[in-house]
């Protein structure tokens, strides 16, 4: 017989459960079979009610998300082998409502990127036949790091500050927002400094840093928070110097 | 879009009280909070010392020699802990709140970290050395 490996989900499905409830399954085990590989393989063959999100299956597209053991992972970037032979247990990712079992409702998050102005406004309008705006590898470098985000949330399950206060912007909008700020093609800076001088703004961070921890892009958004609240500072200095604009 | 057949019922968790206890990560991170605990009884101190030190020479070295019971040694040697365990987070913010680039390429963290450390020895010597002289 195959060798077996425990996990267990937390089901909830809105139109009969009250609260969330675990539920087992057993998965025959295999060294490269991811977490979401064994979804599938419980999906097809036990369990054809679990309701999980992915897509790419190659952690580009950020939708399959959720608490692996208590720590927000990409499932398919997760392996059985790693846990092997304890149990594994999956949660929805936290600090987002659950929508039914491992799915959550990431509309405040979406909401948070929308609010940050993620586009680039251009500093002078150039025409089609002016050409594209051009922009030296060092000046990409600035911000490359920052745009690397696949908007997977886990740096929001894993900000207790977000837990606490739903209202905070938040680690990815912030580093985002720092991507569009230091891309030297854009003027929309004026705008985004209010979004992130806000208390709900990079002042929200207390810099716990489990956020660039869990990040599976290396994007670092503890890093342009800081970065967000030493511009915060210095535009708060400069306002001081000229009170009447 | 008409939502009245929704099954829609969204399940909010709650945060628990003892959410820093469940993770390590967050552990740490509460303890560095805990230190400013320290840092502010500190910091009653000092100014206390300076109150003393304005009501002349007697009362001052009533203050002085206060710092010399067992609890406030205790409490000092806590501090300094407390205070040692604060600066390595710090230190080890600061790389994140510069980001110095070196071309194309980010400065890495290691020797920002660390001149830390030997900027902290330098003043370290020169605050002993004035004391010595
Ligand atoms: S910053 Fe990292 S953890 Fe946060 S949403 Fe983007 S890719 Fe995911
Ligand atoms: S399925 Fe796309 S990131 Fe995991």
């Amino acid at each position: 017989m195959a060798e077996m490996i425990e996990i267990e989900i937390l089901r909830y499905r809105p139109e009969e459960d009250q609260e969330p409830w675990w539920q087992s399954y057993q998965v025959p085990y295999s060294k490269e079979l991811s977490v979401l590989g064994a979804l599938g393989y419980i999906k097809d063959n036990l369990d054809s009610t679990i309701s999980y999100r992915w897509s790419c299956r190659m952690a580009i597209c950020g939708s399959c998300g959720m608490m692996v053991n208590n720590i927000p992972k990409l499932s398919c970037k997760t392996f059985l082998r790693d846990y092997y032979p304890n149990k594994i247990r999956l949660e929805p990712l936290a600090n987002f409502p659950i929508e039914r079992d491992l799915i959550v409702d990431m509309s405040d998050f979406v909401a948070k990127l929308e609010k940050i102005k993620p586009y680039i406004e251009p500093k002078e309008p150039r025409t089609l036949e002016q050409g594209e705006y051009i922009q030296t590898p060092k000046e990409l470098a600035q911000y490359k790091q920052f745009s690397m985000c696949i908007n997977c949330g886990l740096c929001y399950a894993a900000c207790p500050q977000y837990a606490l206060n739903p209202k905070f912007t938040g680690p990815a909008a912030l580093a985002l927002l720092q991507r569009y700020n230091l891309d030297n093609r854009d003027n929309g800076n004026k705008d985004r400094m209010k979004v992130l001088n806000e208390d709900e703004g990079v002042w929200g961070c207390t810099f716990v840093g489990y956020c660039s921890e869990v990040c599976p892009k290396g994007v670092d958004p503890a890093a342009a928070i800081q970065l967000g609240k030493v511009a915060s500072s210095k535009d708060y200095m400069i306002a001081m110097l000229k009170p009447e604009e | 879009m008409n939502n009245s057949q929704s099954k829609r019922k969204p399940y909010v968790r709650d945060v628990k009280k003892d959410w820093w206890l469940k993770n390590r990560f967050y552990s740490f991170y509460m303890l560095r909070e805990f230190t400013c605990v320290f840092a502010a009884i500190y910091v009653v101190i000092l100014l206390w010392g300076l109150l003393r030190l304005s009501q002349g020479q007697v009362a001052f070295e009533g203050w002085l020699n206060a710092l010399h019971s067992p609890v406030a040694i205790v409490f000092h040697i806590l501090a300094l802990i407390a205070m040692l365990y604060h600066a390595k987070t710090w230190f080890a913010l600061a790389p994140k709140a510069t980001r110095l680039f070196k071309g194309e390429e980010l400065f890495p963290e290691k020797p920002i970290v660390l001149s830390q450390y030997i900027a902290l020895a330098v003043v370290f010597m020169v605050v002993l050395a004035i004391f010595i002289i």
